[in-house]
């Protein structure tokens, strides 16, 4: 009766004995080794000499070595490994230095006190310890805020037009929003100064600054509004259907509520994407350097003018003061996106 | 009590089945027709109000608008007329727009192909956050960074090339200034593009048919092998369009490369040398002391940048949407 059963024990082919790795590690030994010795012996000096000669010398090793082991095509797929991951170092590079200058240049003057008070007071020379940046705060509140009203509805409203609607110009409308994206900021800042200014006659403000905004925040919430709309499933919409709903109340009590955190992330990452938006600001909201509460009177300020204003007085205080409002600046981008990570991964619309 | 049972019992009236929408569903759509509307719309406007305030601009020079190395103002004493031409300033957008695909290019096809098929678990994730966060950076932000931080090492990098390829016409150098380039704006430009291009370039990868990758991998082919039979032709569209709307981007930036390129009204092909053009940095170049006439001018300009942006965002996602529905 008693049967047994011999199980095989499971190896791991795929895992690499210590003996099919010593060959790459002693590759790696020896690159670095080489580089060493050749920058030592060679003219060539310095950080950049040696990173020249590391990688040339990392894609010698590994094509030789996989040459020598198995043939000409293993040697190709070992250089381009190479080159793929020399490729990936290079994109986080400029990244880690963006963000370590930024903390430090940028944080020399931070104190909450920049907070509380403006420019209007405070010459450009004068130290760091004097003046703030709340006119640049408030500014730019006022401005992402009007954007944001502005542009939210249409945005989704279009998104619904693309996926419920499905009207007549539904391909039409979406390649154009798709190319709208593409539209540089300049551009938006150029067409309100001609419309707002030139045709209506108004004065530097900030509103004006916000519907700048708006016409490049509109492509971002359409677009990321649409994905989320898609991936609601049908089955929600025909069930709605088949209870007799119009489809207005199907939209608004089963589609709209379901896809409720895709859409608040849609807005978040238009946030994101205007917030640190300059060229347009240049042209229509004039900046100042005292705190003004009027959005539709008189020119304003914001984070971006502050920042770019500060670099063009360019003597030492301002330029350090610029890095101060662009560390807040990244400090307010990178809390937006990871608000809008949080919510489309932990809480958003389940693929 | 036998009333309210007789009445139970009546049946009630069918409904009338129709097609014809509700009234509340006529104003829904209506509300969102409109609504989608309104993005068309404004592009059109947008179109429309540059032409009508540049117009004036570009009837007066005519061609020379597009071909023109000037920019003066008119000055009435000598009889001097104003003459704008964008000739420089275009020939300058584009050059610094390919050399940063040339630099960009390469790198985001190579990081999507590290995220999609050579990356080890544990890195891939917080790659592609950083790959996320690198597009979200202001450009403002580049700008600062590449004038303090990145120019005086590219300007060393500029004089390296210049001393060993400088008989190649394009790193030859008539006067000694390495800084504010169009090869430092470039390589801005490649950092600020990169992002874009590998995020479409992975979306595009990530579409590859798993059965032929694995095919290729039972047939005995190396990774490089199977990328360049597989990969390569079902995301060589997805590719091309996500370096064109790379390029878009790249023409039309302004402030990153205003901060790190000096403005020359002149065509030089000399990439090294501090002297290039860009229409979107003239634009906020020119703007803060622009009389009525050269507003008009500027307007024109901005539309011939609106229409050239618009024209290869529309080809990028042409080939993006084709590639996606294959």
């Amino acid at each position: 009766m008693s049967q047994t059963l011999l199980v095989a024990k499971p190896n791991r082919p795929w895992k690499l004995t210590p003996k099919q790795v010593l060959p790459d590690l002693l590759g790696a030994v020896f690159t670095v080794a080489s580089t060493l010795l050749i920058v030592a012996l060679s003219p060539l000096k310095g950080k950049l000499g040696f990173a020249i000669t590391l990688i040339f010398m990392a894609i010698l090793t590994a094509t030789a070595v996989s040459w020598i082991r198995r043939d000409r095509k293993a040697a190709m797929n070992s250089t381009t490994t190479v080159l793929v991951y020399i490729a990936a170092a290079f994109v986080i590079l400029p990244l880690i230095s963006v963000l370590y200058e930024i903390v430090r240049l940028g944080s020399v003057g931070f104190s909450l006190g920049i907070f509380t008070d403006d420019m209007a007071e405070t010459s450009s020379e004068s130290p760091l310890t004097e003046g703030g940046l709340l006119h640049a705060v408030i500014g730019t509140a006022y401005i992402v805020t009007f954007a944001t009203l502005l542009a939210t509805p249409i945005g989704i409203l279009t998104a619904l037009y693309i996926v419920e609607v499905k009207g007549r110009f539904a391909g039409l409308v979406r390649f154009f929003v798709q190319a709208m994206s593409g539209v540089p900021s300049i551009v938006a800042g150029l067409f309100i100064f001609a419309v707002w200014m030139i045709q209506l006659g108004n004065a530097y403000s900030g509103i004006a600054g916000a519907f700048a905004l708006t016409v490049l925040m509109i492509p971002t919430v359409a677009r990321t509004s649409e994905e989320v709309l898609k991936l609601i499933p049908q089955d929600l919409r025909e069930a709605g259907l088949a209870l007799g709903a119009t489809q207005w109340r199907t939209v608004a009590m089963v589609v709209v509520p379901a896809a409720r955190s895709g859409l608040i992330t849609a807005v978040i990452l238009g946030v994101a994407r205007v917030v640190g938006e300059t060229a347009p600001l240049l042209l229509t909201v004039g900046g100042a350097d005292a705190i003004n509460l009027n959005p539709t009177q008189g020119n304003m300020s914001a984070f971006p003018y502050y920042v770019w204003k500060n670099l063009l007085i360019g003597n030492e205080n301002s330029i350090s003061r610029a890095w101060l409002g662009v560390f807040v600046l990244m400090i307010l981008v990178l809390i937006i996106f990871t608000l809008a990570r949080y919510l489309s991964t932990s809480r958003g619309v389940k693929k | 009590m036998s009333s309210t049972l007789l009445e139970q019992k009546q049946t009630p009236k069918p409904r009338i089945i129709t097609t014809e929408l509700r009234l509340t569903d006529k104003v829904f759509r209506g509300v969102v027709t409109g609504g989608g509307l309104i993005s068309l719309t404004l592009l059109g406007l947008i179109g429309f109000f540059l032409v009508y305030n540049g117009f004036e601009a570009m009837r007066s020079a005519g061609m020379a608008f597009l071909t023109g190395f000037e920019w003066v103002d008119a000055v009435p004493e000598n009889n001097q007329p104003a003459a704008y031409g964008i000739g420089a300033m275009l020939y300058g957008t584009v050059v610094t727009g390919i050399l940063a695909m040339i630099i960009g290019v390469p790198i985001a096809v190579g990081t999507a192909l590290f995220l999609s098929y050579y990356a080890p678990a544990w890195l891939k994730k917080p790659m592609v956050v950083v790959v996320d966060v690198m597009a979200a950076i202001p450009s403002i932000v580049y700008g600062l960074w590449g004038y303090f931080v990145l120019m005086p090492h590219a300007e060393y990098w500029a004089k390296l090339i210049h001393k060993y390829f400088g008989f190649i016409p394009f790193f030859d150098m008539p006067a000694p200034v390495f800084t504010r380039s169009p090869f430092i704006a470039s390589l801005v430009l490649a950092i600020m593009i990169t992002p874009i291009i590998t995020a479409i370039a992975r979306e595009v990868f990530a579409q590859t048919p798993l059965e032929r990758i694995q095919a290729a991998y039972a047939l005995g082919a190396t990774k490089w092998s199977m990328i360049k039979a597989v990969v390569f032709p079902y995301g060589r569209g997805g590719v091309v369009g996500g370096a064109m709307l790379g390029l878009g981007r790249a023409l039309g930036e302004t402030v990153a490369v205003y901060t790190v390129l000096n403005l020359v009204y002149d065509i030089r092909i000399e990439v090294l040398l501090s002297a290039g053009g860009n229409v979107a940095s003239m634009i906020v170049n020119k703007f803060g002391e622009a009389d009525f006439v050269e507003l008009q001018a500027l307007m024109a300009a901005g539309f011939v940048l609106f229409l050239v942006t618009l024209i290869v965002n529309f080809i990028a996602n042409y080939i993006i949407n084709k590639t996606a529905r294959e």
